[in-house]
């Protein structure tokens, strides 16, 4: 449709209030979130089935009619989507070393938003990355939401002048420009999104800090659109999956829960979720296009805190992660060919499944025959 | 062979580690205790001053701006030069191996000062980046054949105190000459990421022997695996071409022998 009519998106979004959901770990979620909470006022459409750059996006313009749009975004594409829907909120989540073989430096892409975002009303943005921050200030509002982020290696380097950006806990600031780590309008403590007005018990369905993030940023944005945040976290908190991610499938008396980390950040936080116990774990690991055909970037996250548990690798770069877990001092990983297999080499009951994107999308084609 | 314990220096892994470069220094420390060796591995930050005493010294890959931040910061630092000029070793990969040469051009095609410690002068390469899977065989260094990943837009030039670590069979490297990487006695700088000591067990064993003497030997399966699963993947587009070169149909080749 794109090909055939360029200015399809721009006449699809007319007289239409387009909200966009981008950064590099989290849109899905945040996405879904945001919907559920906008359903609150009446009527909403998204692009919930991941097509998220120019053909997807304008083919579910196209699918509905709904005077409310969310439209997850690529991070690539969000200056396109800008252009072409004039959003009336952006909400920007984190930006981090994706797929570096296509997309060499960070820095270029929150350069190309803050570009972009000028022509935007509001924003709702993560004031924990100074990426996000650089660029969010680019547009004629923000909304600032500190979510905290457990990544912080792609945030030593100034985004806006090339200065060193210190990290002192949850503070960020760069001592050669002043970059700095905006004040919160909302912001976590524990399990609570806090406001100056409002004080929220988030007991979201979903697990780990991520998601705890995800839904700051989705409730954020909600009460921007007019949804009293109440009534907001109501409709997130029991979201238990979102296109599969954190599903739960059973194979033989295992019960597998399957989250997808698909960059180091991701991999981070997904580890962080298993941290506290001793549960079994199957990590599948590709490198296709999708996935970034350079895993070098493993060695950037700490695996050694998995020691004391079963682990079993499988993917097309098993053995990438079988030597990564061996250099952080793990022993007696086992190696297979299929998750299935690896579930059936693990004793019965809990297990999860942390994969890459390609490997998460098999894991999940297996587990749901 | 030397007694005490092997101190390993990671120079500044906060802004020059994009591509896992801090691997590195994980896979040094696994290979010195395989042997029994005491190991530790000391990161340099930012603001620290660069050790003067270690044994082996790690520079890695960053962006464009990190690079020119851990350029100011190791300007003016004698502690580096000197211990490489008092026997140590060091490894220096992409942005990191740029800066131990006597110049590197920016992204801004701005001539910058490195340190000299090399013999070697960066430019950027002409055309694309430099993006994929990197198979040499070592000849500066008698290491075996080489794995790794290259991401960059920089070539190198190497000046007579210099010479080049490998022969490439696939991939770009320094852009001349079908060389990949320089070694310069202690020094040994490369483009490979990977992170390359732990793709490359024998050049991980070569810097720890320049500090420790002999080493005993350490056969690790799953390194050796990965050695040659990787070598199969970067053999690859090759072997695919090979018809159509036969047919006299291939196309331009992506700078290969």
């Amino acid at each position: 449709m794109l090909a055939l009519a360029p200015e399809a998106p721009r006449i699809l979004a007319q007289s239409r209030d387009v909200l966009a959901v981008s950064g590099t770990n989290g849109k899905t979620t945040t996405t879904a979130y945001l919907t559920a909470a906008l359903a609150t006022l009446g009527p909403v459409d998204t692009n919930d089935d991941g097509a998220n750059t120019a053909a997807g996006i304008t083919t579910s313009l196209a699918a509905g009619t709904a005077p409310r749009v969310v439209i997850e975004t690529d991070e690539r594409w969000l200056p396109w989507l800008i252009e072409a829907t004039k959003p009336s909120i952006v909400t920007l989540l984190n930006l981090s070393r994706d797929q570096l073989h296509r997309h060499h430096e960070v820095a270029h892409l929150a350069h190309a938003w803050s570009d972009a975002l000028c022509s935007v009303p509001h924003v709702v943005a993560s004031a924990s990355d100074p990426a996000v921050v650089m660029a969010a200030l680019a547009a004629r509002k923000q909304t600032w939401v500190a979510v905290g982020s457990r990544w912080t290696q792609d945030g030593h380097v100034c985004p806006r002048c090339g200065g060193e950006c210190v990290h002192e806990g949850a503070d960020w600031g760069c001592d050669v420009c002043g970059l700095c780590k905006p004040t919160p309008d909302w912001w976590l403590e524990g399990d609570e999104l806090v406001s100056k007005q409002f004080r929220l018990p988030l007991r979201l369905a979903l697990p780990g800090e991520v998601n705890r993030a995800n839904a700051a940023m989705a409730v954020a944005t909600a009460a921007l659109a007019g949804v009293e945040p109440s009534q907001a976290l109501a409709a997130v908190r029991d979201i238990a999956a979102v296109a599969g991610r954190y599903a739960i499938a059973e194979h033989q008396g295992r019960r597998a829960r399957v989250v997808l980390a698909k960059n180091p950040a991701g991999w981070l936080e997904s580890l962080a979720i298993v941290a506290g116990t001793t549960e079994p774990l199957i990590l599948a690991f590709n490198s296709e296009g999708v996935d970034g055909r350079d895993p070098s970037w493993l060695y950037d996250v700490p695996f050694d805190h998995l020691g004391g548990r079963r682990v079993v690798v499988t993917g097309r770069r098993a053995t990438d992660m079988l030597v990564r877990l061996e250099m952080a001092g793990l022993t007696d990983i086992a190696s297979t060919t299929d998750v299935l297999t690896a579930l059936e080499m693990l004793p019965e009951g809990d297990v999860t499944v942390i994969a890459n994107y390609t490997a998460f999308q098999e894991a999940r084609r297996v587990l749901a025959r | 062979m030397k007694e005490s314990t092997l101190s390993v220096a990671l120079v500044f892994p906060e802004v020059l580690s994009t591509y896992g470069d801090r691997g590195n220094a994980t896979a040094l420390a696994h290979r010195a205790r395989g042997r029994g060796l005491d190991c530790r591995v000391i990161k340099v930050g930012l603001h620290d001053p660069v050790p003067r005493t270690a044994d082996v010294y790690l520079l890695g890959g960053g962006e464009d701006a990190a690079m020119l931040l851990a350029r100011e910061h190791l300007r003016g630092q004698r502690s580096l030069a000197e211990a490489v000029a008092a026997g140590a070793a060091c490894f220096a990969v992409c942005a990191g191996f740029q800066l131990l040469g006597h110049e590197f051009v920016g992204p801004d095609a701005i001539t910058r000062s490195g340190l000299g410690i090399l013999d070697v002068r960066s430019r950027r390469l002409p055309g694309p980046r430099a993006v994929g899977e990197v198979l040499a065989e070592s000849t500066g260094l008698d290491v075996g054949f080489l794995t790794g990943f290259e991401n960059h837009q920089g070539d190198a030039l190497l000046g007579p105190a210099a010479r080049p670590l490998a022969r490439l069979l696939v991939g770009t490297g320094n852009g001349h000459d079908h060389d990949e990487g320089v070694v310069q006695g202690t020094v040994v700088g490369t483009y490979m990421h990977g992170p390359a000591l732990v793709r490359n067990d024998r050049l991980a064993d070569h810097l720890l022997a320049t500090v420790v003497g002999a080493l005993e030997p350490f056969d690790d399966e799953p390194v050796r695996r990965l050695r040659l699963e990787r070598r199969n993947a970067a053999l690859r587009p090759l072997r695919r071409r090979w018809p159509l070169r036969r047919a006299g149909l291939a196309s331009r080749e992506r700078r290969q022998p």
